[in-house]
């Protein structure tokens, strides 16, 4: 059956600010999983807490909606219980780079068949604008009223140098660029993370469209730039203090760790048979004899 | 004759105690016997002094021995330290290289070998601790040719020639007791030989979950609960299964969440520093309905506390931890049986009734080894609990309500996967779809459907286990590896005399308070024994309106072994006040 968009919508209204650059997040997705023609039922959507953890709300696909920072595990849980869903973590920056940080250096590096899309929007949208960990310097908000000066989470070339096998970056107003990543990560096997730059038209000042706009780099768009090399990639996102979009990094290699779990089989884990014969306990139990 | 006799190797870490142990044990269940093994250690890997205590007996035994019959010593801190607990003229066994030599007004009687020296002699200087075993099994009155054939079963794949080298390394220290004027030889009634197993409550833990069909871990290491992960690591490539070591308990438990809304089975175990960051988790698997089994082997607490002694100081942090009053399930195993079966049920009560399980074992029961009669794998069945499949899912007309309002409060889930059963899991709190919702009436109905859907456990079959006594002067409680003092102390009892019972609680949460007042009800006084300092299990009892002026505790809170004496000599103090 082909699927339409109209599949991945639900009857649940919107609780975002009119203007939010989720909703373009939002609906690249929906594109992506229309353009796959990936049926509503064999997606898993695993959302955070934020106004960016909503999504799961919005997408009518199987979707568990967790606690704030513990986005990645739940979904690696998914994935290895049913590796025959897709798989698709999403959620804020505070919820991945914040809170969730250390789940997400390690998910990079364990490289499990999950889609990670991080709404980054440099700010904490749901209480109320305070600063995040990608927050600009200088940021004036009403927890920090003299300005951040804390130095901000590069998340490209953090993922990059922890061994992410998949990095690329989208703008939400970019819909066509954006849908054609997600796709692209959908496609990778392995763990594949898509940050989007995501406006807060709210309580962001600095990160704006129109900012966006000025300072962005299109790395798909480049002929000179080839998406192979972690070196080139980490310094191309450094030159370009990490304001690009596009692919920027795709390992050919890469092997997901669900393959390489010895003896783990192929067979989703929730449909297995499970019960073990007399004979098998009989051999296990001799070692204790 | 002794029905019972402990023996006990000591030395620095890292030299083979052990092993050595494990050998003793081993061996002596073959005979037959009963045996209990465990240890003293310290948090570090070499150096620091540990020792092992192997207490065999003709009957059952799940409690440590309050007297040392046989003392083997590597070094002299050995002696130092553990010939007070040496029955009076008790033998020590000591290496003669270090130049042993007992305190002063020791009653003990120094048995000088040299084990080195002998160990160097036969061309290997590991199998020194072997001629420390042939002495013991001579001191022991066990058959040397039992540890003869272990020993050829166990080093057979190194080779005829290290066979040889352990071989004659017992013989010689045999001999040598023999051809001595030692005077002690001790002697145990003839044993029964029978199909037994040694093992941990760890290892049959594991086995369990692993028979529950379990084939996902995820967890961070931490003493004493890391063996379950690495049994199932050992078992697993086998059996199709997965270990995941995670960063943090947070993600580790959050991990098995997620799979366990998208269908597998999965588990994690942890200590209490780790069991503290799970409840963040173990909230959303309440709210959410998943099911997810946690298993928290104690241990002294709070912070890092005694990473190396037993405690069961967690209880209240089972039941009621974390904010916003999640409802779980919280079963207490105390033997390595139990904790088989709770290792496969939990499961089964994890998917049944959508929750949370917490299995909280404790450090002596999880390490230390015991003789298992039999696991009753017959009785292993495998229930997944209310789920929708395809062919019931085909016809639905709108969405699917995950969390409809049943009488039982039970909602069928799908799986992911399942088409037309789409739905949100969540946290937040939601209407029966799922969908968020703020609706007070909505909340009210799901706080009371979550709870009323475990109301049934309160009566679950084997909820406690009683062995009653008629007019019982006093009826002991406890829960954990407590119930093998207990026991021991109960039977003791009772050979004095004394109408004495017993009542053990393997299920904590939610609480079966009317049969334990059953259980309670014509005793004349209750003993309520315990590993902590608060006496938790009694708290839970009187928030459940079980408290009157019959309740007294026994509290140990120190991190060593409950002895059974100890809860001898509370119940003759209970029963002369009541004399008096
Ligand atoms: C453990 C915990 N701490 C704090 C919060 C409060 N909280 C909710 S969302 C959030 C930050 C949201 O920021 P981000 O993840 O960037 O999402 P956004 O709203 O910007 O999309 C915080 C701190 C929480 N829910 N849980
Ligand atoms: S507060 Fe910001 S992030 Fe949240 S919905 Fe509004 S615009 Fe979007
Ligand atoms: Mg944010």
């Amino acid at each position: 059956m082909e699927v339409t968009l109209k599949d991945y919508r639900t009857s649940e209204k919107s609780w975002w600010c009119p203007g939010c650059g989720d909703f373009g997040v939002l609906a690249a997705l929906q594109k992506a999983l229309v353009n796959l023609n990936t049926q509503p039922h064999e997606v898993a959507i695993v959302a955070g807490i934020g106004c960016s953890g909503k999504i799961g709300n919005y997408i009518n696909s199987y979707n568990i909606h967790v606690v704030h920072g513990r986005t990645l595990p739940s979904a690696l849980g998914v994935k290895m219980a049913n590796r025959d869903l897709l798989v698709i973590a999403a959620g804020g920056d505070g919820d991945g780079f914040a809170i969730g940080m250390n789940h997400f250096i390690h998910a990079v590096r364990r490289n499990i068949n999950v889609k990670y899309i991080v709404m980054d929007n440099h700010i904490y949208g749901l209480t109320k604008g305070q600063n995040s960990p990608t927050s600009d310097p200088g940021q004036r908000v009403k927890a920090t009223p003299q300005g951040n000066i804390e130095s901000p989470v590069r998340p490209l070339s953090l993922a990059l140098s922890a061994g992410a096998t998949f990095v690329a970056q989208g703008f939400s107003s970019n819909q066509a660029q954006l849908a054609r990543l997600i796709e692209d990560a959908i496609r990778h096997p392995g763990f594949a993370f898509v940050n989007t730059l995501s406006p807060c038209v709210t309580y962001n000042k600095i990160n704006t469209y129109d900012f966006y706009k000025e300072t962005l780099t299109n790395l798909d768009e480049d002929p000179d730039y080839r998406p192979d090399s972690r070196a080139a990639a980490i310094a191309k996102v450094l030159e370009k203090e990490e304001l690009v979009t596009g692919l920027i990094y795709r390992d050919p290699t890469s092997v997901p760790y669900e393959d390489a779990v010895p003896g783990f089989g192929t067979v989703p884990l929730a449909g297995r048979d499970i019960a073990l014969a007399p004979e098998d306990y009989e051999l296990l139990l001799a070692k204790y004899r | 004759m002794a029905k019972s006799l402990a023996w006990k190797i000591g030395g620095d870490q890292g030299e083979g105690i052990d092993s050595t142990g494990d050998v003793v044990g081993t061996v002596a269940s073959r005979l037959g016997y009963y045996v209990y093994g465990y240890k003293h250690f310290s948090s570090r890997i070499k150096g620091g002094h540990t020792h092992y205590t192997v207490r065999l007996g003709t009957e059952p035994v799940l409690a440590p021995e309050p007297e040392v019959h046989v003392l083997v010593a590597l070094t002299q801190e050995t002696i130092d330290r553990n010939v007070r607990g040496l029955v009076a003229g008790g033998p020590v066994i000591a290496d003669q290289a270090f130049k042993p030599a007992l305190p002063d007004g020791a009653q003990a009687q120094l048995i000088e070998i040299p084990l080195t020296q002998i160990a160097r002699e036969l061309g290997a200087p590991v199998v020194r601790n072997m001629v420390a075993v042939g002495a013991s099994a001579a001191l022991l009155g066990l058959p040397l040719d039992a540890f003869r054939s272990y020993v050829e079963e166990k080093f057979g794949r190194k080779g005829q020639e290290t066979v040889a080298q352990n071989v004659r390394a017992l013989e010689q220290g045999h001999r040598f007791i023999e051809s001595s004027h030692v005077a002690v030889r001790y002697e145990l009634p003839a044993a029964t030989p029978g199909t037994r197993y040694l093992m941990t409550g760890n290892d049959a833990l594991a086995l369990g979950a692993l028979g529950a069909g379990c084939r996902l871990m995820a967890a961070y290491p931490i003493t004493p609960a890391t063996d379950i992960m690495e049994t199932l690591a050992s078992l697993f490539p086998k059996y199709g299964g997965a270990i995941c070591q995670m960063e943090d308990e947070l993600a580790a438990i959050t991990m098995v969440i997620g799979a366990g809304y998208a269908g597998a089975r999965a588990m994690t175990a942890t200590s209490g520093p780790g069991f503290s960051l799970m409840q963040e988790g173990l909230g959303l698997a309440s709210v959410a309905e998943i099911p997810a089994v946690v298993v928290d082997t104690q241990r002294v607490g709070p912070s890092t506390g005694m990473p190396t002694k037993t405690e069961q100081s967690d209880l209240m942090a089972a039941v009621f931890g974390g904010h916003g009053e999640g409802e779980r399930i919280v079963l207490t195993p105390g033997t390595a049986t139990q904790a088989f079966e709770d290792g496969y049920e939990a499961f089964n009560l994890a998917e049944r009734y959508q929750s949370p399980v917490i299995i909280l074992s404790d450090l002596a029961l999880g390490q230390w080894l015991q003789t298992v009669e039999r696991l009753p794998y017959e009785r292993v069945q495998i229930d997944r609990g209310a789920i929708v499949g395809a062919a019931e899912t085909q016809d639905l007309e709108g969405e699917f309500q995950r969390y409809r309002l049943t009488p039982d409060g039970i909602s069928p889930r799908t799986l992911p996967g399942t088409p037309k059963g789409q739905y949100l899991a969540t946290g937040v709190e939601h209407a029966q779809t799922g969908k968020v919702s703020e609706d007070p009436a909505n909340r009210a109905a799901q706080v009371q459907k979550r709870r009323r859907k475990l109301e049934p456990l309160r009566t679950r079959e084997g909820a406690i286990l009683v062995d009653a006594a008629e007019g019982a002067e006093v009826v002991i409680v406890c829960f954990g590896s407590l119930i093998g003092a207990v026991d021991e102390a109960a039977s003791d009892l009772r050979g004095r005399g004394l109408k004495v019972g017993r009542v053990q609680v393997r299920q904590a949460w939610p609480f079966p308070a009317q049969p334990l007042r059953a259980a309670l009800q014509d005793a004349r006084k209750v003993l309520f024994v315990e590993q902590n300092v608060t006496g938790e299990l009694r708290e839970l009892a009187r928030l459940e309106g079980l408290e009157d002026d019959r309740f007294a505790s026994l509290l140990k809170y120190d991190g060593t072994l409950l002895l059974p004496q100890e809860v001898v000599e509370e119940v003759r103090v209970l029963v002369m006040k009541e004399e008096v």
